[in-house]
């Protein structure tokens, strides 16, 4: 750059300028950029010496060509800065792009661990109940025979005390069992808690069948129980139609058909409507349930003639299999993780 | 209880057209479920055939069979004979078939199945080529066609008491088309073990008006008599001081004829009853026991001694029932006994344990011509007992334990000798023994108001009395609000206004019970201790363990596999009478002890990492009272003390969380080679449950079975309650169970963790002046723990002190013998200012010249 621009020459001046912009667009590297940058705005670029080349001119002078250099050079910066950063942009993206990874790649570097779905059925029962106002008891799996049967009107010698497979403690006369449903926490309810009571009580039970594809000598039960002054088996009935839409889906409801247990009168069996039984919508078995029998209630000191109520019992195994389709109870025994595994923290 | 449609026909009015199945649940909505269903299993064709000729023919294998010519009717008969294989004599119209039985001649009329039937079992019928000729059918044995056991020959339809014409359809003949429901009857109500019971229920159900055939007011019966066979009742020692029996009916029927047969009709109903007939007598008193529901007995006169006496067995006395098994009798067995005259107390032979079984001495037999009919009432706890004692349930038993209607025997004494006269050809003597006598009826009082405060129907007073009047009650009204209720006496079940309560919902019919959700009352959500568990189980989950729930039964070889000290607690187990496995007899009391089986269980499904946790109850034996447990009977209310040994009575039963991680805790990937569970990892989730829970929980080294002696750490917590152990398995233990080298587990009681107070106080707020991060390394004894290091310094350091990182442990060549080197780093924060270096340079100092002094802590430079 030899040719001394003159500051006054506006084509000249221009020439310079379209020259840069060039330069600047022909770049396509921040290495050439900065070059170009060098060419056309370093001390030795053309509109850098007329820029020096003002101070020697006339006085009239210098304001016009002062004019013409000044915004000159602010067009020739404007336009390197815009291409600085669309060059810089294109830089920083292929960097990305050479940075990217397989995130296909496994990641399961922490175990996966999972609750068994019996316990998550039994919270989500216990919740729905819980959202209802009620509470949910407990009591102890090896039990008093008084409060798994004389207190629930089982006698001495009921027939229905047989139909129940009992594991007894040793030795017998101790009168311990392992409790073979959760009724009898309806009981220590009664007791502990007084009337008015509204409690579910899920938990662990035990009878003497073999594990075989649909008995587990350890199984699980949900019990219910509401006392209070002209509890009807209406209420019985819109209660496990309630229940039934919470775990089976809001086309459900349930039936009562006659049946016998000690410690309700009238005793019922109930079914349930499934929409999604195997082979289309149907009736099906889900638990026994009634009018608390009065002696149940004097057993626990509460007067029958001013409270009653109804109890309802089901089991969490068979509701569970129905519902997930689980035809092998060994599956839901044997805790294979590969079982709890496909339910996580949800059932 | 089965019931063959046809002879529930006998009594209601049952279209010929009922579809059964829809019976079936029109039963199951008035409380009788159906069990299962016996519907017709041969289709035709099935046909009355008369055999015209027969020739028996011996074959190489030593059989001889019957080559027969049978007249099948015009519509089955073929005109010609095949030429190439002619059948027996003149050719006619006919069959030719094959038959190896030999219990019939020429002009027999038997039931031939011709090709295209099939019989029960799906077995089709074709003709086939069998010893040399083409059998066009066959000649059917009893077996064959479903109707019994016998299968020593063919049927001849004469043997039956039957004819026909040749053609005839034998299906309608022999009643293979009739359906058999099995409906179950629940314990309570012992009179639908009856034709009578089960008639009731379905004429209430249809509208029907019912007749009584075991009404005592409407069916013959026979009036007492001063020389009826002798009998006494001599019960020493009944049962809650009810008498073991409080009736006998007994009838005398002579000249039998020892060779009449049972007639067709009834074989085949008891057979559809589910019974078996056995001969003519018996098979008497079977009947009537189905259709009216009293268990009767007979007893051949002859063998019989002078009088019959009921009594209690004296204890060990032997006696062997007719299914030839000899037992030993308690002093609560009932019996049934004779005794000759001029004995008295206990002499003659026992005939019968009462109620449940006879014995083989005085039965009917193929020689008996004179018969005593017995028709007791029993007490149905007597017999409960006896039958659950030597777990021996029969069909009498069956009904006793369920209650008999106590007026049925004198009725069905005489049903039976009725039925044995006209069948047998006897004479029923007018002498009648009746010792004892019903009971007055029960009537109850009941509000029409209560049914329906408790069932949620509004009943009309007629309506009540209605339902009330078809179950077979009397009602009468008492005021306009109550009526007084005669119950009807086969009702033993009914006690109370709640039975009738029951009845009249039940025959009214649930399914108009409307439904009703009820407001409860505001409850107090999940308790504390449910949240708690909630809480541990997911975070445990979220930590990568899988629940499982294993059973809880155990023995004492587990305990030695564990390495538990012979005086450990946890040898305090819970012992089963009647446990599932005599190798598991005993409650865990631990969760450990069964948990471990399970991680062998996946490991040997091919899962080489398992991490598991349970959650549950485990018991002791520890502190359990001694002696017999309280005992009271239904409806008694406990006083409060009674209640405490009530409670007192059962044992503790914590509520533990146990883990175990076999393998690795890291996983092994693309990221590298995974990291094996050490003991830490457990003892950081013990550390973690106490923490999400509010609560530090001091470590302290253990030596604890099954633990490593040297790997295992205690949890104690503020108030010194153990909350558990954690860390690696004793190799020993390791091995012994079968798990992985260096397994790592915990457990704990969370009893104890929610028995601690919350010491946690808000302090005000959290200062945002910055840090001073100080770090040192202190050279200390090997055997130091860290925690206790650690709490030095923390005191020493005061209250600026935020936060104490352990960050390095070094052992090894630069430190003497015995030392090892652990750093830290103290993390200093003021509330008010910014600390300036020499201020926390000191707090440092402060700190290490404590861990000096108490330990001494030399730093490392």
């Amino acid at each position: 750059m030899t040719d001394q621009l003159d500051p006054l020459d506006e084509s000249a001046v221009k020439q310079a300028v379209d020259a840069a912009l060039k330069a600047f667009t022909d770049a396509t590297t921040l290495d050439e950029l900065k070059q170009a940058k060098i060419d056309h705005t370093g001390d030795k670029a053309p509109l850098a010496l007329a820029n020096r080349a003002i101070g020697s001119l006339d006085k009239a002078d210098k304001a016009a060509a002062g004019k013409i250099v000044g915004k000159s050079r602010g067009a020739v910066k404007q336009a390197h800065d815009a291409r600085l950063a669309e060059l810089e942009a294109e830089r920083d993206a292929a960097v990305l792009i050479e940075e990217a990874i397989d995130v296909t790649l496994p990641t399961d570097r922490r175990r996966l661990g999972a609750r068994h779905p019996l316990s998550l059925i039994q919270e989500q029962a216990a919740d729905y109940f819980v959202g209802l106002g009620w509470e949910v008891a407990e009591g102890p799996e090896i039990e008093s025979e008084w409060l798994n049967f004389d207190a629930l009107n089982f006698g001495p010698d009921h027939p229905a005390r047989q139909m129940q497979d009992t594991f007894f403690v040793d030795p017998p006369e101790a009168g311990l069992v392992l409790r073979t449903h959760t009724s009898p926490v309806q009981s220590r309810s009664l007791l502990e808690r007084g009337v008015p009571l509204y409690v579910v009580c899920p938990g662990k039970t035990f009878r003497t069948d073999e594990l075989d594809a649909t008995h587990t000598p350890v199984f699980h039960q949900i019990e219910g129980i509401a006392i209070d002054k002209g509890l009807t088996m209406a209420n019985l009935q819109g209660t496990l139609d309630g229940f039934a839409r919470e775990m089976f889906g809001p086309e459900s409801k349930t039936r009562l058909r006659p049946s016998f247990f000690p410690f309700t009168e009238p005793s019922a069996e109930m079914d349930f409507w499934f929409p999604n039984k195997v082979g289309g919508p149907g009736w099906i078995e889900w638990g026994g349930c009634g009018m608390v029998h009065p002696n149940v209630l004097r057993a626990a000191g509460i007067d029958p003639d001013v409270y009653q109520g109804f109890a309802f019992g089901m089991g969490i195994e068979r509701t569970l299999m129905l519902r997930e389709g689980i035809n092998d109870m060994h599956d839901m025994v044997e805790g294979d993780v590969r079982f709890s595994a496909r339910f996580g923290m949800k059932a | 209880m089965r019931v063959p449609l046809n002879w529930l026909a006998d009594y209601v009015d049952l279209p010929a057209d009922t579809d059964p199945h829809a019976l079936a649940a029109e039963f199951a909505s008035i409380g009788l479920e159906e069990e299962d269903f016996f519907g017709p299993e041969i289709t035709g064709p099935l046909v009355v055939g008369r055999v015209l000729e027969l020739v028996k023919e011996e074959h190489s294998n030593g059989k001889t069979v019957n080559w027969c010519r049978v007249n099948v009717g015009p519509e089955y008969n073929e005109d010609l004979d095949d030429p190439k294989d002619p059948q027996p004599g003149e050719e006619r119209p006919s069959r030719g078939i094959i038959c190896g039985a030999h219990n019939f001649e020429a002009g027999d009329l038997i039931v031939a199945c011709l090709p295209g039937a099939v019989l029960p079992g799906d077995f089709k019928i074709a003709a086939r080529k069998t010893y040399g000729h083409k059998s066009d059918g066959m000649i059917c044995s009893a077996k064959e066609l479903g109707l019994g056991e016998d299968h020593s020959g063919i049927i001849v339809l004469s043997d039956l008491g039957l004819t026909g014409e040749p053609g005839d359809d034998a299906i309608a003949l022999l009643g293979l088309d009739q359906v058999t429901l099995d409906v179950n009857v629940t314990p309570d109500r012992g009179y639908q073990l009856s034709m009578r019971g089960i008639g009731r229920e379905y004429a209430q159900m249809k509208g029907q008006t019912f007749t009584d055939i075991g009404s005592a007011e409407v069916a013959p019966t026979n009036a007492a008599t001063d020389d009826g066979y002798p009998v006494s009742v001599e019960d020493n020692n009944p049962i809650n001081e009810v008498a073991g029996c409080d009736q006998f009916t007994a009838l005398q029927v002579t000249g039998l004829d020892p060779q009449a047969k049972t007639p067709f009709w009834m074989q085949r109903r008891l057979q559809q009853a589910g019974m078996r007939p056995i001969s003519l007598t018996v098979d008497v008193t079977n009947y009537v026991m189905l259709e009216l529901g009293q268990p009767l007995h007979a007893y051949d006169t002859a063998l019989l001694g002078d009088e019959i006496v009921v009594r209690r067995a004296t204890a060990g006395e032997k006696f062997t029932t007719l299914d030839d098994v000899e037992r030993t009798l308690d002093a609560e067995d009932l019996l049934i006994t004779d005794r000759s005259a001029g004995e008295t107390g206990k002499g003659g032979k026992i005939i019968g344990l009462a109620g449940v079984m006879g014995g083989a001495d005085v039965e009917v037999n193929d020689q008996t011509t004179d018969v005593v009919i017995e028709a007791a009432h029993f007490d149905p706890i007597s017999i409960a007992r006896t039958s659950r004692r030597h777990k021996l349930s029969s069909e009498a038993s069956r009904r006793f334990e369920r209650g008999v209607d106590p007026k049925l025997g004198p009725v069905a004494a005489r049903r039976c000798a009725d039925l044995l006269v006209e069948l047998g050809g006897g004479t029923l003597s007018p002498a009648t023994t009746q010792v004892g006598q019903a009971p007055e009826p029960t009537i109850l009082d009941l509000k029409v108001a209560r049914v329906a405060s408790l069932v949620g129907i509004d009943y009309s007073i007629d309506e009540v009395t209605s339902l009330l009047e078809g179950i077979g009650a009397t009602v009468a009204a008492k005021d306009e609000e109550t009526v007084s209720v005669t119950v009807p006496s086969w009702r033993t079940d009914i006690t109370d206004d709640v039975d009738l309560i029951e009845e009249v919902a039940r025959t009214g019919g649930y399914d108009r019970i409307p439904s009703v959700q009820p407001a409860a009352r505001a409850g107090n959500g999940l308790t504390v201790a449910q949240k708690t568990r909630r809480r541990i189980s997911n975070l445990l989950a979220a930590d990568g363990f899988t629940e499982v729930l294993s059973y809880p039964f155990t023995n004492d070889k587990r305990d030695d596999q564990l390495r538990l000290e012979a005086d450990d607690v946890r040898r305090k187990h819970v012992r089963l009478a009647n446990p599932m496995s005599e190798d598991l007899p005993l409650m865990r009391t631990n969760l450990l002890s069964t948990l471990v089986d399970l991680v062998v269980r996946n490991q040997g499904r091919g899962a080489k990492d398992v991490a598991l946790f349970e959650a549950g109850l485990v018991s002791t034996s520890a502190g359990l009272p001694e002696g017999p447990g309280p005992r009271h009977l239904p409806g008694y209310h406990p006083s409060d003390d009674e209640l405490e040994a009530i409670y007192a009575s059962v044992p503790a039963q914590p509520y533990h969380y146990a883990g175990i991680i076999a393998g690795n805790a890291e996983l092994p990937g693309v990221w590298g080679k995974g990291r094996k569970a050490e003991a830490t990892d457990v003892i950081d989730t013990v550390r973690r449950i106490a923490a999400v829970n509010g609560l530090e929980a001091t470590v302290e080294a253990d030596q604890i079975a099954p633990w490593h002696p040297g790997r295992a750490a205690k949890f104690v917590l503020a108030d010194g309650q153990v909350l558990g152990h954690a860390g690696e398995l004793h190799p020993k233990v390791c091995e012994n169970l079968g798990l992985p080298a260096r397994t790592v587990a915990f457990e704990i009681d969370l009893d104890a963790l929610l028995a601690q107070d919350d010491l946690r106080a808000w302090d005000g707020a959290l200062s945002t002046y910055p840090v001073s991060r100080q770090d040192v390394a202190l050279i200390v004894d090997a055997d130091l723990p860290t925690q206790t290091l650690a709490a030095t310094l923390r005191e020493g350091a005061g209250e600026e002190l935020e936060l104490l990182e352990t960050f390095d442990l070094y052992t090894g060549d630069q430190l003497p013998e015995g030392k090892k080197s652990l750093a830290f780093r103290l993390t200093f924060r003021a509330p008010d200012r910014t600390l300036k270096a020499d201020e926390a340079s000191a707090m440092r100092e402060a700190a290490t010249k404590l861990a000096a002094e108490r330990h001494g802590a030399e730093v490392r430079s």
